[in-house]
């Protein structure tokens, strides 16, 4: 800045805005500024003045009004008596509850076909090659399309499994049944349930919130006792058995809990039209879940090998030369620090299974898209608002992911000292 | 990221609602050729044919239009629109009107600003079950799963008819009337809700039609009928009226055939008026004084239309019942042409 010194000379003109290369790069983002607000004065304008031409007005009270249609899979309260704003609810349930299960299942499957991948076995690295080609360079939508006609076309359908002469029967001890509408599998029941807790927007089960608690008390228990072990065998050397501590303090509790609760399985039976009782998967949900999870499973797959490529090879032998075993060596050295290449784009693909999951409309998977954006906007003939709104979750929705895998992120990047 | 987002939106919806202003018959005269919404495929109602050609009972309304306002029924640009897509895309102006199975109420009306020109089929909401499912009333339909295309007024119907009833039922909702009947032919479905024309179209392209019924309650009223845009009347009119020339010239006997005999004068002055001999009844809808003529020339007679698209000698084989003239018991009636 120094070379400048020379232009201090002589009060300020106002060509120096442009021709002063101190001022110059401040005009141009202050004239760029204004620029992009008339931009979007003009936009806004537009669309008001379009709405009114139209007749319509902007606003949310339609969220306030009966819905009047049906949603199949809801964790909450819901009728068709319900409100829009209700609908949008469940819908945006459904979506993170998909969104959840799909990010978890996706990480397995990305995980195992990513260390398959390097595996030293031909075949298994090939068949990982070939699986991580395939899945991730045909389109989403084309694979939750597929599932879906599988799952439709390919399975018996519920009165298959009726009378003397039924041509498709219950697998696993007649626990699951897998029909072309879905897979019904056993659900947890309590005889001596604790009932449910109305926190407003809708139920919390308490029975499921004892068993959380119990099942964390073990956990930390069980962190006690390892933590006793280790002081221990610093002290004297030897370190005390704890599998057995552990292995109470973990189950016991909660078996006495489930007992205590009157837990037993409800299983699915034929009755009707179709099954009842027990745990419905619907196939909309299935076929979404497995697409998304092997599509995202696929990418997830490069960035975990990217990862542990990532790793120089003089970190094992390093490991191997202090005497580490494979496993460890894997778990204390190259985990850890593969970790830390892999999260950043991890979080990515995180949202984009997030996102993806408006796709669900094709398959009648009733997300948000399909509630908020699809019947509800179709029914009240809000699309400005609905979709805005629509948006505006979704953004949410994504910084949240964003935020907490970022958390994540700092807490196993290089420490710095 | 955000800001890019909601700009982007508003843009959109800006340039949207910019097309949906100015007179429309002028932009059709300008654009050469008249821009109709229609379904993805309703076998009878509006499907394409084994050359591509939109052909139906709808469709005949568009290529009435095209009759009216260029003297040419295929003057029609078909836009194939789903129960969730049509009024986006008749409210931004990607279409001029909108022939699809579309049911008249209120809200519609009057909330999503739009203008029903008339009812082409009067019809119900009704349900379809494999026969070996042993059901033989919609009441016994208590837990079934059924199928519905969503963005509909079937879905609110459905949901209406069960709760009254106190029954429950699995819904699945499904885009199009295509996958609806894959997924209710695959078993998915127990049965599948639509208006029963709808129904009785769709029963028609089954291998096996013998083996499906359709359920005798009918849970609703479905007037089924053009719509355009609200705020442009004489678009409106010309939609309307379009309409009421078919439904009249079955009253009056005017057919496709005999029409151009007719046109030659009568006794009947309401004919003459209609078929532009008498009268400047064109002129007021700023059309040419043959408009009907060449409806009835080029198109046919409403009569005419429902018999070789959706009427008994057809696969789909609906009976007149409501929407015979008003003279025969039905409920079709035209306004008088003058």
């Amino acid at each position: 800045m120094a070379i400048f010194s020379d232009s201090t000379r002589g009060g300020f003109r106002l060509g120096m805005l442009i021709y002063d290369t101190r001022y110059r790069s401040l005009t141009i983002q202050v004239g760029f500024l204004f620029l992009a607000m008339a931009g979007a004065a003009w936009l806004v304008d537009n669309t008001v003045e379009n709405l009114r031409a139209l007749g319509k007005d902007f606003n949310y009270g339609f969220l306030g009004t009966r819905a009047g249609y049906d949603i199949n899979q809801r964790f909450v309260a819901y009728s068709s008596d319900s409100t829009h704003g209700q609908a949008l609810l469940v819908g945006l349930l459904n979506t993170l509850f998909l969104a959840a299960i799909a990010c978890a299942l996706a990480t397995v499957v990305g995980v195992l076909a990513g260390i398959g991948r390097l595996s030293r076995n031909w075949i298994v690295a090939r068949l990982m090659t070939v699986y991580i080609e395939t899945f991730r360079n045909i389109p989403v939508l084309l694979w939750i399309i597929v599932m879906m006609a599988i799952m439709t076309e390919a399975m018996p359908a519920p009165s298959a499994f009726r009378g003397e002469d039924a041509t498709a029967s219950m697998i696993l001890w007649d626990s699951v049944a897998i029909t072309n509408r879905g897979v019904y599998i056993p659900e947890p029941l309590f005889t001596r349930g604790l009932g449910d807790l109305d926190i407003g927007v809708f139920l919390v089960s308490l029975d499921l919130v004892a068993v959380l608690i119990v099942g964390a008390a073990g956990i930390y228990a069980h962190l006690i006792i390892t933590r006793h072990a280790e002081a221990v065998q610093n002290a004297t050397g030897t370190r005390p058995a704890t599998w057995w501590k552990s292995l109470a303090v973990l189950l016991l509790p909660l078996l006495a809990l489930l007992w205590a609760l009157g837990f037993h399985p409800g299983w699915p039976e034929l009755k009707g039209f179709n099954f009842q009782g027990g745990i419905y998967m619907r196939n909309s949900l299935i076929a979404m879940w497995l697409a998304l999870s092997v599509y995202t499973g696929a990418f997830i797959a490069e960035i975990v090998r990217a990862g542990i490529l990532a790793v120089s090879r003089g970190q094992t032998e390093a490991a191997r030369a202090l005497g580490l075993r494979p496993g460890p060596t894997t778990r204390l050295v190259i985990l850890p620090q593969a970790l830390r290449v892999i999260i950043p784009p991890l979080i990515s693909q995180y949202l984009n299974i997030t996102k993806n999951t408006s796709l669900a409309l094709a398959v009648g998977y009733m997300d948000l898209r399909s509630t908020l954006g699809g019947i509800t906007l179709n029914q009240t003939g809000r699309e400005l608002e609905a979709m805005m709104l629509m948006m505006l979750i979704y953004l949410v929705l994504s910084l949240i992911i964003s935020a907490a895998m970022n958390l994540y992120n700092r807490s196993v990047r290089l420490k710095e000292r | 990221m955000r800001k890019s987002i909601l700009l982007g939106t508003l843009a959109v919806v800006g340039l949207g609602g910019g097309a949906a202003s100015a007179a429309t018959l002028d932009d059709v005269r300008a654009a050469g050729q008249i821009k109709c919404g229609v379904s993805t495929g309703l076998a009878g109602f509006s499907a394409p044919d084994a050359n591509g050609v939109w052909q139906g009972f709808d469709v005949s309304v568009c290529r009435a239009l095209g009759a009216a306002i260029f003297a040419d029924p295929s003057k029609v640009q078909f836009v194939s629109t789903t129960g969730q897509t049509r009024f986006t895309a008749l409210a931004s102006g990607e279409v001029d009107v909108l022939a699809r199975n579309t049911t008249w109420t209120l809200s519609r009306d009057a909330d999503l600003k739009f203008t029903f020109v008339g009812v082409n089929y009067y019809d119900g909401q009704g349900f379809i079950v494999k026969k070996d499912l042993g059901v033989a009333s919609a009441r016994e339909l208590d837990g079934a799963t059924v199928c519905i295309q969503t963005g509909t007024t079937t879905e609110l119907n459905l949901a209406d008819f069960f709760r009254v009833n106190n029954m429950t039922y699995e819904p699945v909702p499904i885009e199009t009337n295509a996958e609806a009947l894959q997924q209710y032919l695959a078993g998915a479905c127990d049965a599948y809700t639509t208006d029963a024309s709808g129904l009785a179209a769709s029963r028609a392209t089954f291998a096996d039609p013998e083996n499906h019924i359709i359920l005798p309650e009918i849970i609703s009223k479905e007037p089924l009928g053009p719509l355009v845009r609200q705020g442009d009347d004489e678009w409106a009119d010309i939609v309307r009226w379009s309409l009421n020339a078919m439904i009249a010239a079955e009253e009056y006997g005017i057919t496709s055939a005999n029409v151009d005999e007719l046109a030659k004068g009568t006794t009947n002055p309401e004919i003459n008026r209609l078929l532009g001999t008498e009268g400047n009844l064109g002129a007021m809808l700023r059309l040419d004084p043959a408009w009907a003529r060449n409806i009835i020339t080029m198109v046919g007679n409403y009569g005419e239309v429902f018999n070789s698209t959706i009427g008994e000698a057809t696969p789909i084989g609906l009976a007149r019942g409501l929407n015979a003239q008003w003279t025969q018991g039905g409920l079709q009636y035209s306004p008088p042409f003058r």
